[in-house]
C-alpha cells in the first residue's frame, strides 16, 4: 500500500514537472509572439510593406521597408534552391552510394556536424575575406552564397537523419526491379519528402532570421536589387539598424519590421506542416 | 533456364557464411531452401539475384549460371539481371507511392510499353494474376502503404511480375502473414510454377511439405542435402537432414 502511493507520489510529480515545462515553452512563444505582434502593429501600416524608404526615413519620415522584405525573400529564395542542390546529393551519396559503415561517411557527417556549429558570423567573416579576394563588393550573390554555405549543413544533417533510417528493404525492392541506385533516387525522395520539408523550413527560418552572416556579405541599401552584383537589404538588418535608433517612431518600425519577419516565418511554419502532411501520404 | 550454382562460398567480412555450394535449381519447379536461422540461406538468395553486393565487406567466389551465363565472373549487366529474377522478401514492402505506380514502376524504369494505354493494361493484368485488382478497384491512385499486410504482399508479387522475370525469389514470403493471407500467397506460388523457377527461402516446414517439388537442406552455410522433395522428405540421407526434420533443432 505505502509503495503503491509513493509511485502514484512520483508519478504526479513528474506530470507536474512536465506541465511546468509545457507552460513555460508555451509561456515563451505567446510572449514572443505578443511583444512583437503589440509593438509591430503600431508602426504597422500598408506603406511600411509596400513602399521603399524615403528620404528621411530613418528619422521618422515615410517610407517602407519593402526592400528588405525582397532582399530577405530573394537572398532565401536562392539560397533555398541552391543548399537543396548541393545538399540531396550528398546526402543520397552517403546513404545510397557508400556502403553502411563507410569511413568516408563517418568522415563527411563528422565535417557536417562541425560546420552545423559555426557560428554564422564566422560564415559572414568567411564569406567576407573570400569576396576581398576576388575583389567582390557586398552584394545580392555575396549574401546567397554566405546564406547557401550557412544553411548547406542544416539541410544535410536534417536529411541525413530521416534517410538514415530509410528501409533497406524499400532499396532492395527498387534493386530487384532492375532500378539502378540513379532511378532509385525518385522513390528515396518520395520517402524522405517530410524530411526534406522539415529540411528547408529549418533552413528558411535560420536564413531569413541571419543577421551576422549578411552583414558584411549582402550590405544594405535603400533600393531593390536589379543584379546580383547590388547589394541588397535584409529584414533582420532592417531590424538591428532600426532598433538602435534614438528615434521612437523608428525603433517602432524595427519592431514592424520584426512582425514582419515572424509572419513570413509563421506562413512557412504553417504551410510546411500542410506539405509535410501532403507529401507524408505515401511514407511506408 | 536453370539456376547452377558451383563451389560457391560467400564471406561477410571474416565470417564464412556460404560454404562450398554445389546446387541446381530446376526451371518451372518450386524449390525451396529450408535450414534453421543463420545457416546461409537468405545470403545464398541474394547471391542469385545480387543484391549481396550492397552488403559491406561481402566477398564471393564459385559460379553461379544463370541460363548459362556466370553472373559472378563474368561482367553480367546487373540491372538486366535482377530484372530477370524477381524477389519477394519477407516483410511487405510496397514503395512509397500508389498501388498503380508500385506495379507500374519497375516497367516505367525498364521502358517496357511505349503508350500509357498498354501500362495501364498491364498493370491491371499482374494485379488480375495476384487477385487484386478487384479488392482495390477504385482506389488504385491511393497510397499502397494504406493496404493490408497481406495485400501489400500480394501487391510486392504483382510488381515482382509486371517486369517479366524467368525466376522468383522468395525470402520467407508468408512468415510475416496472417495464416489466410499466407495461404493465398502459397497458393499463388503454386500457380506461377507454371510459368516461372520459383526459389523460396522458408522457415515453415509444413509449407515446404505442402509445395516444394524440390528441397535444398542447409546447415551452417553448407548444403547438406538436396533434390526431390518427394525423397528428402520421406527418405532423407544425411543425419542432420533427419534430426532437423525430426524437429531435434530449427
Amino acid at each position: 500500500m505505502k509503495i503503491a502511493r509513493k509511485k502514484k507520489l512520483k508519478e504526479n510529480v513528474a506530470k507536474l514537472f512536465m506541465w511546468c515545462a509545457m507552460f513555460v515553452v508555451f509561456g515563451l512563444v505567446i510572449s514572443v509572439i505578443w511583444t512583437i505582434f503589440s509593438k509591430g502593429c503600431k508602426a504597422m501600416s500598408w506603406n511600411m510593406v509596400s513602399k521603399l524608404p524615403g528620404g528621411g526615413f530613418y528619422i521618422g519620415k515615410e517610407g517602407g521597408f519593402l526592400n528588405a522584405i525582397v532582399g530577405s525573400l530573394y537572398i532565401v529564395g536562392a539560397s533555398t534552391v541552391l543548399g537543396l542542390l548541393v545538399s540531396i546529393p550528398v546526402v543520397f551519396f552517403l546513404n545510397i552510394y557508400l556502403k553502411k559503415g563507410s569511413k568516408l561517411a563517418y568522415l563527411a557527417r563528422l565535417a557536417f556536424d562541425v560546420l552545423f556549429g559555426v557560428p554564422s558570423i564566422v560564415y559572414g567573416a568567411f564569406g567576407f575575406t573570400i569576396m576581398i579576394y576576388f575583389g567582390l563588393r557586398t552584394s545580392l550573390l555575396g549574401g546567397i552564397i554566405v546564406i547557401t554555405l550557412l544553411i548547406i549543413p542544416i539541410f544535410i544533417r536534417t536529411m541525413d537523419e530521416a534517410t538514415r533510417n530509410f528501409p533497406r528493404d524499400i532499396l532492395d525492392a527498387s534493386f530487384s526491379l532492375g532500378a539502378t541506385r540513379w532511378e532509385t533516387l525518385k522513390v528515396v525522395l518520395r520517402q524522405i519528402a517530410p524530411g526534406i520539408a522539415t529540411a528547408t523550413l529549418l533552413s528558411v527560418g535560420r536564413a531569413i532570421g541571419d543577421a551576422a552572416s549578411v552583414m558584411f556579405t549582402a550590405g544594405y541599401t535603400d533600393s531593390i536589387p536589379t543584379s546580383l552584383s547590388q547589394p541588397a537589404a535584409t529584414l533582420p538588418l532592417a531590424v538591428f539598424f532600426q532598433l538602435s535608433s534614438p528615434i521612437p517612431e523608428v525603433v517602432d518600425r524595427a519592431y514592424a519590421a520584426a512582425l514582419v519577419l515572424t509572419i513570413i516565418v509563421l506562413l512557412l511554419s504553417i504551410s510546411g506542416r500542410f506539405i509535410t502532411n501532403r507529401f507524408s501520404k505515401n511514407k511506408v | 533456364m536453370s539456376i547452377e550454382i558451383k563451389k560457391l562460398n560467400v564471406y561477410i567480412k571474416d565470417n564464412h557464411i556460404v560454404r562450398n555450394v554445389n546446387i541446381v535449381l530446376p526451371e518451372k519447379q518450386i524449390t525451396c531452401i529450408i535450414g534453421p536461422s543463420g545457416c546461409g540461406k537468405t545470403t545464398l538468395l541474394k547471391t542469385i539475384n545480387r543484391l549481396i553486393d550492397s552488403v559491406e565487406g561481402v566477398k564471393i567466389e564459385g559460379n553461379v549460371f544463370v541460363d548459362g551465363q556466370d553472373i559472378i565472373n563474368s561482367g553480367t549487366e546487373i540491372t538486366e539481371l535482377r530484372r530477370k529474377i524477381g524477389l519477394v522478401s519477407q516483410r511487405p514492402c510496397p514503395l512509397p507511392m500508389s498501388i498503380f505506380d508500385n506495379v507500374a514502376y519497375g516497367c516505367r524504369i525498364n521502358k517496357m510499353f511505349k503508350k500509357r494505354r498498354q501500362l495501364i493494361y498491364h498493370v491491371q493484368k499482374n494485379l488480375k494474376a495476384v487477385g487484386l485488382l478487384e479488392e482495390v478497384k477504385g482506389r488504385i491512385r491511393t497510397p499502397a502503404a494504406r493496404l493490408s499486410i497481406g495485400q501489400q504482399q500480394r501487391l510486392c508479387l504483382a510488381r515482382s511480375l509486371a517486369v517479366q522475370p524467368e525466376y522468383i525469389l522468395a525470402d520467407e514470403a508468408t512468415s510475416a502473414l496472417d495464416p489466410i493471407s499466407a495461404k493465398t500467397v502459397e497458393d499463388l506460388f503454386v500457380k506461377m510454377k507454371e510459368n516461372y523457377s520459383i526459389i523460396m527461402v522458408t522457415h515453415t516446414l509444413h509449407q515446404a511439405l505442402r509445395i516444394a517439388d524440390n528441397v535444398v537442406f542447409m546447415y551452417l552455410g553448407e548444403v547438406i542435402e538436396s533434390g526431390p522433395a518427394e525423397r528428402v522428405f520421406h527418405h532423407p540421407q544425411h543425419e542432420l537432414t533427419q534430426k532437423y526434420l525430426a524437429g531435434a533443432f530449427s
